[in-house]
């Protein structure tokens, strides 16, 4: 077995992931840390006010990395709700049930920037149009995934059970992103592609690219110690965890 | 600073955003950590009673 496969096999067994995910947490936040405070900077203070919009447009730095971050923290959930259904290891559960809240809270953010957005440029706060509802959908599924993990007395049968509905919620995925080109919607359409040139100035894209790392940053950051917190809760009993509670300070 | 503040006059609707960015994102820390609390004081109270259970001198 080759050291990849290897260090693969071991991130499966929760003692290990712990430790790791202990090792890495202090990066992921400072580099999540460092990055927002650069991308705010860029998108606050050094892009300049669009020819329409004016500074309005500037909750585009808060707005389109959080609506991203809902799809793709969707993504990463329903990719191991599947490995969790189809070969039940106890990691896949975990984070995929850790994910669901922390994209929830980006869906949340998506749609209440939004609608800060669209009174000024649209003259209202809310309308049902395509990508709107799509997205509104897409939060009802995410809170529908943990409802569902925190119904059940046992909570890997409550795993099970989430991670069905997160797989089967994912057909919501494509209908978000091609909302704006299936239907005529109020909501604009693609404007940063990853090919092909972007219909945005530099000075105002790279802000709006930093923060969507950042986000990324945030999601692993904040997934390691849910998955953490997670972990001693459901291997509790066991000797690793007894450990870890022996050695970890009063106020840990 | 207060050109900057006022946001070319959309200053009510930029700053909130920035806010529930901030304070949903602080939020899911915030109930991380607490739930972190709530569950080591769990196990360490449970770690106390497995320690009590064992045969002990009486005062």
């Amino acid at each position: 077995m080759n050291a990849f496969k290897l260090w693969y096999h071991k991130l499966g067994s929760p003692p290990y992931f712990y430790l790791f995910a202990g090792y890495i947490r202090p990066w992921l936040w400072a580099i999540a840390l460092l990055l927002t405070a650069v991308g705010l900077y860029g998108g606050l203070v050094l892009a300049p006010p669009d020819y329409q919009q004016g500074d309005a447009f500037r909750i585009i730095y808060v707005h389109v990395p959080a609506a991203w971050m809902s799809l793709f923290i969707y993504g990463v959930m329903a990719v191991s709700a599947f490995i969790a259904v189809i070969w039940k290891p106890k990691m896949a559960e975990v984070l995929a049930m850790e994910s669901a809240p922390i994209g929830a809270a980006f869906t949340l953010i998506a749609l209440v920037t939004g609608s800060l957005w669209g009174k000024p440029t649209w003259g209202t706060y809310w309308t049902w149009d395509a990508r709107l509802t799509s997205e509104l959908v897409l939060l009802f599924i995410y809170l529908g995934v943990i409802g569902l993990y925190h119904a059940f007395e046992n909570p890997r049968q409550g795993a099970r059970a989430a991670s069905f509905l997160a797989i089967i919620g994912a057909v919501n995925l494509p209908i978000v992103h091609y909302s704006v080109v299936w239907w005529n919607t109020l909501h604009q359409g693609t404007t940063v592609r990853y090919f092909g040139p972007s219909d945005i100035v530099p000075s105002m894209l790279w802000p709006l690219l930093v923060m969507t790392i950042a986000t990324k940053f945030y999601y692993g950051a904040s997934l390691m110690d849910r998955s953490r917190v997670a972990l001693l809760s459901l291997e509790r009993g066991k000797d690793w965890v007894s450990e870890v509670v022996r050695t970890e300070r009063a106020d840990g | 600073m207060d050109k900057f503040l006022a946001m070319g006059g959309y200053a009510a609707y930029v700053w909130p955003a920035y806010a529930v960015f901030f304070a949903v994102l602080a939020g899911n820390v915030i109930a991380t950590a607490l739930r972190r609390r709530r569950v080591l004081r769990e196990l360490r109270g449970r770690l106390q009673r497995q320690g009590a259970r064992r045969p002990r001198v009486s005062a």
